[in-house]
């Protein structure tokens, strides 16, 4: 039995937006998120009923994220670099020594971290995603794991939160 | 630099407001590109908050809390599509009527209607309830004699006890032939509150 549309997207919606970040950084990641609801909305009724609907969802948010790097031609992640002549930077960002180091992830481990540790989808929907073998997107997400913590100490082993 | 863990890479503080304003998005570019099947909001009444539901051919569905709003949702989803979103705008014409209906200041409801979820006889009846007037009552067997098969009287009460659009078509104005109030897809309070609203006006 198949629940109606709103209900995936109250479900799955904070989780993909998250990704969507993780992916994009803060400034791309709405027009993701939307451009992948849309296409949901469109698919939703071929979608068989036994789907895992949240890595179906993350498997289009990763389709579309490529296609908004591809479109902009930028690096993902852009650093928001401000004109020489700025006087008045405002406010940093939040998270700036974050997005710093998620920005600084080779591409795979930083998808890689976003399907396992946010999406929270096992590693063989994660390899089916990204391409090549489960224990391939293992490594990719232990070594993304660990690549942020040598660059952002404050992230925390999981389950250790205090 | 804030402690966090893994899972909680990517969240902002400001979530809930931008996933309510993507929300509102994706039920206006849904809507955009005839992606919106069926559409629903709820509005509060006297008789208790009503779930309206509507394709893009008009107002398909009205159901009372006690029918369960979750339930009725999962229903249309089977039955119509599952492509169904929160987008109250395209229900914005029928919650105005119903809110002057409510206030006493309205007499007929003239949004479109879509009868897709009934079939036969039922919709023939759904189709001429609307002939009785506003205030005034029928007993089952004069709406049998209305539609033009005088001894279907049992069907018509069946066909008013699964209107799918109560309130907006006035299966309340249908009574036993003692004048006794009969059965209502709302409970007995909430055909007597029309009755009186109606009545009062």
């Amino acid at each position: 039995m198949k629940q109606p549309f709103e209900q995936v997207v109250a479900q799955h919606g904070p989780a993909v937006l998250r990704v969507c970040r993780v992916l994009l950084g803060s400034h791309d990641a709405e027009d993701a998120w939307s451009e992948t609801f849309v296409a949901a909305l469109r698919a939703y009724p071929d979608l068989p009923a036994d789907a895992n609907v949240e890595a179906w969802l993350v498997t289009i948010a990763h389709r579309k994220a490529i296609d908004v790097l591809r479109a902009t031609g930028r690096r993902p992640l852009p650093v928001d670099e401000l004109p020489e002549t700025a006087t008045d930077p405002g406010p940093p960002p939040p998270d700036d020594d974050l997005w710093a180091a998620v920005r600084a992830l080779p591409a795979k481990q930083r998808q890689a971290v976003a399907y396992r540790y946010v999406a929270g989808l096992p590693y063989a929907e994660i390899a089916a995603i990204l391409g090549g073998s489960t224990d391939a997107a293992r490594r990719a997400a232990a070594d993304g794991i660990k690549n942020l913590r040598t660059t952002y100490p404050g992230l925390l082993t999981e389950g250790a939160r205090s | 630099m804030n402690d966090l863990t893994p899972a909680e890479l990517g969240a902002s503080p400001d979530d809930a407001d931008i996933l309510a304003r993507l929300r509102r998005r994706l039920a206006a570019d849904a809507a955009g590109a005839d992606l919106l099947d069926v559409a629903y909001t709820t509005v509060d009444t006297p008789v208790g908050p009503l779930l309206l539901a509507a394709t893009p051919r008009g107002l398909v569905r009205v159901a009372y809390a006690s029918e369960d709003h979750d339930q009725v949702l999962t229903t249309l989803g089977e039955r119509l599509s599952p492509r169904i979103l929160r987008a109250p705008a395209r229900l914005d014409p029928v919650a105005r009527e119903l809110d002057e209906y409510f206030a006493g200041r309205r007499r007929t409801f003239d949004v479109p209607l879509d009868l897709g979820l009934s079939h036969g006889f039922r919709q023939l009846v759904q189709r001429h309830l609307p002939e009785i007037g506003y205030g005034e009552t029928r007993s089952y067997g004069q709406v049998a004699a209305l539609v033009g098969n005088p001894r279907a009287v049992r069907a018509v009460g069946t066909a008013c006890a699964t209107n799918p659009l109560p309130v907006v078509v006035p299966c309340h104005r249908v009574l036993r032939a003692d004048g006794s109030l009969g059965g209502y897809i709302g409970g007995a309070d909430a055909k007597t509150a029309l009755l009186r609203l109606e009545a009062a006006a």
